[in-house]
């Protein structure tokens, strides 16, 4: 891994503007990720994980309070370039995305294979023939039987449709590519093949990963380091091997304890109450509320604390 | 009024609760509307019995025929061969006002809880309708079996909720509103159709556990239909398996859990993952291919091209029975003939 990642935000903030006020779903956000890496970002539903993808990669909806703080890719300050530039440059060419749901993606008018060629005829400026060629190749990489390629979406099964989405993503040889839930609708066995496709590409092709997810037993397929979010901000990020043995923030505790386990004998414990309104933050620890080890500092922000190689934003580390 | 069934009204009777004996429903296909074209083979054989007071767990993936199952016993579905036998009664010969009665036994918790509720409904509208139509007439009456359904399910204070519409509650909060509506006629039995897959992690096991709580208070009978073995067994004492509409393996939950007998049971829980930094590590073992159409199912065992353990000529000939191998765990495959 090179000295310098390959992706870094700084104070990255993604306001909405609503009929109720202002919703906060990204709230200072840093984190980083090297090359070859996968990032997990962990969170349960409305804590801004979505968003956060969303503010990577500016695929932004109208109403925008304001979208702010760094994200440099390679060392390139990219909020620094225009919509049109950004679009040309980074977006599907140097990041690319996997959208939730990915599985109903997929244009139903388009063959499979057209719509996995697109980027690379858009960005790349080559020929339909030499786009499917690559497409084709794309196929064998997520596998996917090569003469599907002339197929619609709904002759595909889940599975297959969840592929044809990576392949999508992969096609334009990204150095990043940000999975938004890959998996959440999909059975057992085919989240299992889903996850060694994810790992194979990892292997192969040299690619990150930012993968976005509340199920934190699959997560664990594809992590080199876990970052846990909790309403807009980052609580904690850690190496996999020391979160899922031991994670520090109270939250991630609690959440870890909530996972069923099929092997060994815990009893899964669930987290009481809610997570706070992105429209009325609480001062101080957000998760202060809902937490056991509450004390009096609690009532101030919590600054980030380095403990043992893991960041985790929570006073008691301090 | 319709007048209640009279065998319903007796309690504990000799026979099991639901009795379901080689269960075939099967769906027509027809080319252009009409012309008959084959038929999709959803649930194709399947026996079990349901007791008073037990929970079980069908496992299966999407398209293996639980969903058609669980819709059978609902009545929402006609059975096309085979018998389904509640209280010892065939529902084939059910009559309307049967019917009627039957419903209010079996409570039906759904899989989307958004999807389940009427937007255009409040919360008290939409507990107080069952009671409505099952003919409870007095309103003080209706209100205070509307305000205990919800102290049961932990919706507090009621007086919070009552006027609320579904889209103003969290998800946590709305499969809640699904329990209640699915407890409030005291069925003896209740499915449960995916009922927390919907929902975040954290929740998830919140429900469960409420589930669970009113399972042992009301001694209800509980079919729990879910893919993820991995919440089973803090709710079922029975798990059967199911594969292209077929139940491949029938075992208390340790047992299955313990030392899976059929292959693809075997792959099941392969396939499950617990949180550890070690699974990023290696690939999983995983059988080939996906579950077949249930219009062409394969010959023999159903599993047989997917099965790593397959002995031509015998598994891809002849259907397996089903055979016990410990008391109460069956299984369905030539393997342990």
């Amino acid at each position: 891994m090179a000295d310098q990642p390959l992706l870094r935000l700084e104070n990255l903030t993604l306001h909405f503007r609503t009929g109720k006020g202002i919703v906060k779903a990204v709230d200072g956000i840093n984190f980083s990720l090297g090359y070859k890496e996968a990032v997990v970002v962990l969170g349960e539903s409305g804590c801004g994980k979505s968003s956060l993808a969303k503010a990577i990669l500016r695929l932004l909806p109208r109403n925008v309070d304001s979208y702010s703080g760094k994200v440099y890719l390679e060392d390139q300050e990219l909020m620094a370039l225009s919509d049109e530039e950004y679009r040309k440059q980074v977006r599907w060419v140097r990041m690319s995305m996997v959208p939730q749901a990915a599985m109903n993606a997929l244009n139903p008018v388009l063959k499979v294979g057209d719509q996995v060629a697109e980027p690379m005829m858009i960005h790349h400026g080559v020929g339909r023939e030499q786009a499917l060629e690559q497409a084709a190749k794309m196929f064998q990489h997520v596998g996917v039987p090569v003469d599907f390629i002339d197929r619609y979406a709904f002759e595909l099964s889940g599975g297959m449709r969840q592929r044809v989405a990576i392949a999508m993503a992969l096609i334009t040889a990204p150095s990043l590519i940000i999975l938004d839930e890959p998996t959440s609708a999909l059975d057992v066995i085919t989240q299992a093949n889903i996850f060694n496709v994810l790992k194979r590409i990892k292997k192969e092709l040299e690619i990150s990963f930012v993968l976005i997810t509340h199920d934190i037993a699959t997560s664990s397929e594809l992590a080199d380091r876990v970052a846990v979010m909790y309403a807009g901000q980052i609580v904690e990020v850690g190496d996999a091997a020391s979160f899922f043995e031991e994670p520090l923030h109270p939250y991630s505790r609690m959440l870890m304890a909530s996972v069923p386990r099929l092997r060994g004998e815990t009893e899964p414990e669930f987290i009481v109450g809610q997570p706070p309104s992105l429209l009325d933050l609480p001062i101080g620890c957000r998760f202060a509320d809902r937490c056991p080890l509450r004390f009096e500092k609690c009532a101030q922000e919590p600054p980030v604390f380095e403990k043992s190689g893991s960041t985790v934003k929570c006073w008691k580390y301090a | 009024m319709v007048a209640p069934a009279p065998i319903l009204t007796q309690e504990e009777t000799a026979a099991p609760l639901l009795e379901i004996n080689d269960l075939h429903v099967w769906f027509e296909l027809r080319r252009w509307g009409f012309s008959h074209a084959g038929y999709v083979k959803a649930v194709d054989g399947v026996t079990f019995n349901l007791n008073y007071g037990e929970s079980i767990a069908v496992v299966g993936e999407s398209g293996c025929g639980k969903s058609s199952l669980m819709k059978t016993i609902l009545g929402i579905n006609k059975p096309t061969g085979g018998l389904v036998r509640f209280q010892g009664r065939d529902i084939n010969h059910f009559s309307r006002a049967d019917w009627h009665a039957y419903r209010a036994q079996v409570g039906y918790v759904q899989q989307d809880p958004f999807g389940a509720l009427p937007p255009f409904m409040n919360i008290h509208q939409i507990l107080e309708e069952p009671l409505i139509v099952h003919g409870v007439k007095d309103s003080t009456e209706r209100d205070r079996r509307v305000r205990k359904a919800m102290e049961e399910v932990r919706l507090t204070p009621a007086d919070d909720f009552l006027q609320k519409f579904p889209h103003m509650l969290s998800g946590g909060q709305q499969q809640r509103v699904v329990i209640a509506r699915a407890i409030i006629l005291e069925p003896k039995i209740i499915v449960a159709d995916e009922p927390v897959s919907m929902l975040d992690a954290s929740v998830r096991v919140e429900i469960l556990k409420l589930l669970r709580g009113l399972q042992q208070l009301h001694n209800l009978a509980v079919i729990y239909v879910t893919h993820d073995l991995s919440t089973v067994r803090y709710f079922s004492e029975r798990v059967f398996v199911m594969y292209a509409g077929n139940a491949v393996e029938k075992a208390p939950i340790l047992n299955l859990l313990r030392t899976p007998l059929h292959p693809y049971s075997q792959a099941l829980l392969d396939a499950t993952s617990d949180p550890d930094a070690n699974n990023a590590l290696t690939f999983r073992e995983l059988p080939p291919g996906e579950p077949p159409s249930l219009v062409n199912p394969p010959s023999g065992c159903r599993f047989h091209p997917r099965c790593s353990k397959m002995i031509a000529g015998l598994c891809d000939v002849a259907k397996p029975s089903e055979i016990e191998r410990t008391p109460g765990h069956q299984v369905a495959c030539w393997l342990y003939k």
